[in-house]
């Protein structure tokens, strides 16, 4: 098993504390379930452990960071994990053991009424099958988070209206959520997130229930929300494409544990084993890769007068301007050469996507 | 490839089927040649004024009972303080609606005041429609001359079921929270459920007398299970997604209950009060075997005098006060889904209606307070303005009836009797009790496996110490007769409304009237068809037992996958191989349980049959309440129809156990080969 591929410098930079610190995180399903973690059955695979003790190790050994207004994305297929992966942090599924920091407060020392109070005030959570209130209009759907709380009705409306608005539903308000197409329900379990203005927002496969074209404008609607409001999310899905979009770092989970953590165009340049290749085989590299990842060392002979990209520009972006340039690109970074990029180098991106 | 494993499983089931038919018919065909010459011997008959000594034994107990009753603290702290609360309160809603009270001649509000107030209730719970009804069916008591009698009817049920409901929901809210509450209470309900319903009045009189208030508790028994059940089911079905959704939220239990669980299971919880309510009414009816005032009276006293006249009228106000009773419990269930969608605009004119009925009301209660002619229905004495001729009506068809198509109610009497009761009785009940005994356990083994056993062992075992052994071989003979025709009904009718949408939208209505009516009612027809015999309780019997197990084939035959019915049917099976090859035999569990359903609702039915000459247990049942000697026996009677009960019951379920288990096993073997 590959080394979860964790440091410090893949958080981007200028933040202090994380949002969220999971260390060493497990969850094991099942009889005594406790008796599992730190002995010899814990290496044990899912198939031979669930044989042995009839329990199911659902989250194993799972550690990772995620910086404030990070997007970090959880990708798996079904019975990866991922979904109680998520239900721990939130604590909405008891973890076995390892440790929860949310912003540097332990997150499992935390006793009934703190939890509460956290789930109150500091994160909210979208969920797959919306779990919207059907006796409820749109409106209060919206506000039941802050009805919770206990704030007045006045204040509370008066926010859920405001929400209503950031989520695209103006004019719904008194609507009935089974009145919704299954895209707008979901805005409305967006607003219900969002309503309580959490710092946290967790998102368990919100969008694999709708239609490709419906989810195609949720991503982008997470995107904007993402940049408007600037919350930290960790999203659930089990479609990389969507994870790929959204993600500014990815964790791939495996039968509960984690084969990488990267950057899209890490996962998708670099991928840790044989799972991930398959993965991505898919995928279009020029739309994920950046030019970090074709360009070549600079040689002595190379002519300097070409123009100059980031290294950060995804191959797609750059393909005008280095089929247009009769010299090779200069990549730079932080101001300095770095690598260079010809047109053979691009071509042999796109040529491979059409193979 | 789910479809033709399903197939495959269901050839292998029949096959298993088949061998175990053979069984059974070989021990039969044993029976029957040991019968020749055995016949008649050790049978256990005992005569209807003959006493055991157990049934001595109980005579004395009840006096021994009735002679502490006044120095036991068990009874001063106990029992006599359930009955007195009972008591107070089914007192103080007689008052109000039927008896007269508080030095008046006359209850606290007349006809024309409750009436005004069931009317508003209707519409507040309901809608405009139901009002209507309830206006129109409360008129109609006193049309049929029976306003008193429907108002005490109405009060011992509202009595019982505040009861339930206060006790009810709560812990069925409870029990759906509650997987360890839910798992203790779920045997103790099946088991009040269970129970043929007039079975427990008798012992009940030991502790809490005859009259109202044991008639009440009677009801609480068998009326609680209904609300506690749907409650707890309601409440466990509310989608784990809304729950977790306001968890995440940080809502407390109490939030949660509050403004998911329970606003969510509010339908259903609705449609448990509505079952409580029916089952109230059916049992207060039953209850004036044990001297409980109302309708059942009237129908009983009429049924004893075999005055069909009487006992339809009274019988028609039991079905339109279960007609009108379930349209507004229905109709408040159904608002629960409107309710909160109505806009602000019919929001407000219902409020404008609600207070102008209100009015009324008010003025109906002031009128119907003072004056003598809103206070007393107005009409003759006997029978009402209609009642009277309602019941001539009926008496002359009746007489009509029986004068003219004789022939006829007779050959289709005799054919059963002749063809199918009396051999069946005659092998049952003429054979040594060690021969049935024998034989029962030896099917029993076969359907339902060696586990049964011992239980079966025990009832037998028991039913010979109770004195009542031939009785209860007349009576078992009964139920398995009628219980053979609710099957072939229910096989019949429910593959058709299971195949046919059409079919099923015209038939359910009908099922569905028909199993809110009390089970007193279905004797009345029957009686003036076919006058009192044991055929008449038999036919009743069928009548209450046949909706349930249609319905329950019918929902068997509508589960099966539709596509396993398509693959049938594009392999080139005619219907008739579609309905005996894969439907059916998926269907089975569903069959199964019809049939243990079939007979639990025959085998109540049977005993209630007593009252118009069934003869045997019911019969001595019946006469225990009403002759003193016979209380013993009575209740010796009434523990042998319990005995039967969970003999029958037991077996059939072990059986359908042991179908699915057989299924199960056989569809992981199969798993395993491929």
């Amino acid at each position: 098993m590959p080394e979860p591929l964790i440091s410090a410098e893949r958080v981007p930079a200028g933040v202090g504390e994380p949002a969220l610190a999971v260390t060493d995180l497990w969850k094991v399903f099942g009889p005594r379930a406790d008796r599992v973690v730190g002995t010899p059955l814990a290496d044990l695979s899912r198939a031979d452990l669930m044989a042995q003790t009839g329990c199911v190790a659902a989250v194993r050994d799972i550690s990772f960071t995620v910086a404030p207004t990070e997007v970090f994305v959880v990708m798996g297929l079904s019975g990866s994990g991922k979904s109680t992966l998520v239900r721990c942090l939130t604590r909405l599924v008891e973890p076995t053991s390892g440790t929860v920091l949310v912003e540097g407060e332990d997150l499992r020392g935390a006793d009934a009424k703190r939890l509460r109070d956290l789930r109150r005030h500091r994160f909210a959570m979208v969920f797959q099958h919306f779990g919207l209130l059907p006796h409820r209009r749109v409106l209060d759907n919206i506000a039941y988070g802050l009805e919770i709380r206990g704030v007045s009705r006045t204040e509370r409306y008066r926010r859920a209206g405001e929400v209503l608005d950031l989520v695209g539903l103006t004019g719904h308000a008194d609507h009935f959520p089974d009145q919704l197409s299954g895209g707008m329900q979901q805005r409305v379990g967006l607003g219900r997130a969002l309503a309580v203005d959490p710092r946290i927002l967790f998102f368990d496969e919100p969008f694999s229930a709708l239609d490709p074209l419906i989810r195609r404008d949720m991503q982008n609607e997470v995107l904007r929300l993402h940049h408007e409001v600037g919350k930290t999310m960790i999203f659930i899905t089990h479609d990389l494409h969507e994870a790929l979009r959204l993600g500014d770092r990815i964790l791939i989970m495996r039968d509960g544990a984690a084969v990488q953590i990267g950057r899209p165009d890490e996962v998708v340049g670099a991928p840790a084993d044989d799972y991930v290749r398959d993965f991505v085989a898919d995928v279009p590299k020029s739309h994920v890769l950046t030019i970090r990842w074709v360009m070549r060392p600079v040689r002595d002979d190379d002519p300097l007068d070409g123009p100059e990209l980031g290294a950060d520009v995804v191959v797609r972006d750059a393909v005008r301007a280095v089929l247009s340039s009769s010299a090779p690109v200069k990549v730079v970074h932080d101001g300095e050469l770095v690598g260079m990029v010809d047109d053979e180098a691009i071509l042999r991106v796109i040529v491979a996507e059409e193979q | 490839m789910t479809a033709l494993a399903g197939t495959a499983a269901s050839v292998r089931r029949r096959a298993g089927g088949l061998t175990r038919g053979w069984l059974v018919g070989g021990v039969v065909a044993v029976w029957v040649l040991l019968w020749i010459p055995l016949r008649g011997r050790d049978t256990l008959a005992l005569s209807t004024s003959e006493l055991s000594p157990l049934h001595e034994r109980l005579n004395d107990l009840r006096d021994a009972i009735n002679n502490t009753r006044g120095s036991s603290p068990v009874f001063s702290a106990f029992f006599d303080v359930i009955r007195e609360s009972v008591d107070a309160l089914t007192v103080f809603l007689q008052s109000l609606i039927s008896q007269p009270a508080y030095g008046r001649p006359v209850p606290l509000i007349g006809w024309l005041g409750v009436v005004a107030v069931a009317t508003f209730g209707a519409y507040a719970v309901g809608n405009l429609r139901v009002a209507a009804l309830t206006a129109a069916g409360f008129t109609s008591f006193g049309l049929l001359g029976f306003w008193q009698q429907s108002m005490d009817t109405l009060a011992l049920t509202l009595a019982a079921v505040l009861i339930c409901l206060a006790i009810g929901i709560p812990l069925g809210i409870w029990a759906g929270l509650s997987d360890r509450l839910n798992r203790v209470l779920t045997p103790v309900l099946d088991f009040m459920q269970t129970m043929p319903t007039f079975v427990y009045l008798a012992p009940l009189t030991l502790f809490f007398l005859i009259g109202p208030a044991s008639g009440v508790i009677a009801t609480l028994i068998y009326a609680m299970p209904p609300v506690i059940r749907i409650t707890a089911h309601g409440i466990r079905s509310v989608a784990p997604s809304s729950v977790e959704a306001g968890t995440s939220l940080g809502a407390t239990r109490w939030q949660l209950l509050r403004s998911v669980r329970v606003p969510l299971a509010k339908r259903t919880i609705v449609l448990g009060i509505n079952q409580t309510v029916m089952c109230a009414l059916s049992m207060v009816t039953i209850a004036a075997l044990i001297d409980a005032p109302g309708l059942g009276q009237v129908v009983l006293r009429a049924l004893q005098t075999l005055d069909v006249g009487t006992a339809f009228s009274a019988g028609l106000a039991i079905v339109i006060m279960a007609i009108v009773l379930d349209r507004v419990t229905t109709a408040a269930r159904d608002r629960v889904e409107t309710q909160y969608r109505m806009g602000p605009r019919a929001r407000g004119r219902r409020r404008v209606v609600l207070a102008g009925l209100g009015v009324l009301t008010a003025v109906a209660l002031y009128l119907s307070y003072t004056y003598v002619w809103a206070a007393f229905f107005p009409g003759p004495e006997r029978g009402g303005a209609v009642g009277g001729e309602v019941a001539d009506g009926v008496t002359r068809a009746s007489d009509w009836v029986q004068l003219n198509l004789g022939a006829v109610t007779d050959a289709v009497r005799n054919a059963i009797s002749y063809g199918l009761l009396n051999p069946l009785q005659s092998l049952i009940a003429d054979s040594p009790w060690y021969l049935v005994s024998a034989v029962v356990l030896a099917i029993a083994w076969i359907v339902a496996g060696p586990r049964i056993v011992p239980t079966a062992a025990v009832c037998l075992g028991l039913l010979v110490g109770s004195g009542l052994w031939q009785e209860a071989m007349v009576t078992l003979a009964a139920t398995l007769v009628a219980t053979v025709i609710v099957m072939a009904l229910g096989v019949v009718v429910g593959v058709w409304m299971g195949r046919s949408d059409r079919a099923d939208g015209l038939i359910r209505p009908t099922l569905d009237a028909a199993q809110v009516m009390p089970a007193f009612v279905y004797l009345v027809p029957f009686l003036g068809l076919f006058g009192a015999s044991r055929f008449t309780a038999i036919v009743a019997a069928v009548v209450f037992a046949a909706p349930v197990a249609i319905k329950l084939v019918a929902d068997g035959i509508r589960g099966v996958p539709a596509t396993v019915v398509e693959a049938a049917v594009s392999s080139g099976s005619s219907a008739w191989q579609v309905i005996t090859k894969v439907q059916l035999p998926l269907a089975r569990q569903s069959v199964t349980l019809a049939a243990n359903q079939g007979l639990i609702y025959v085998l109540s039915m049977v005993v209630v049959g007593g009252l118009v000459g069934a003869g045997a247990l019911g019969y001595l049942v019946v006469a225990g309440f009403s002759q003193s000697d016979l209380y013993g026996k009575g209740l010796a009677a009434g523990l042998a129809v319990v005995l039967l009960g969970v003999l029958l019951d037991r077996t059939t379920q072990a059986a359908a156990r042991r179908l699915d288990a057989g299924a199960a096993h056989r569809g992981l073997r199969k798993g395993k080969d491929s």
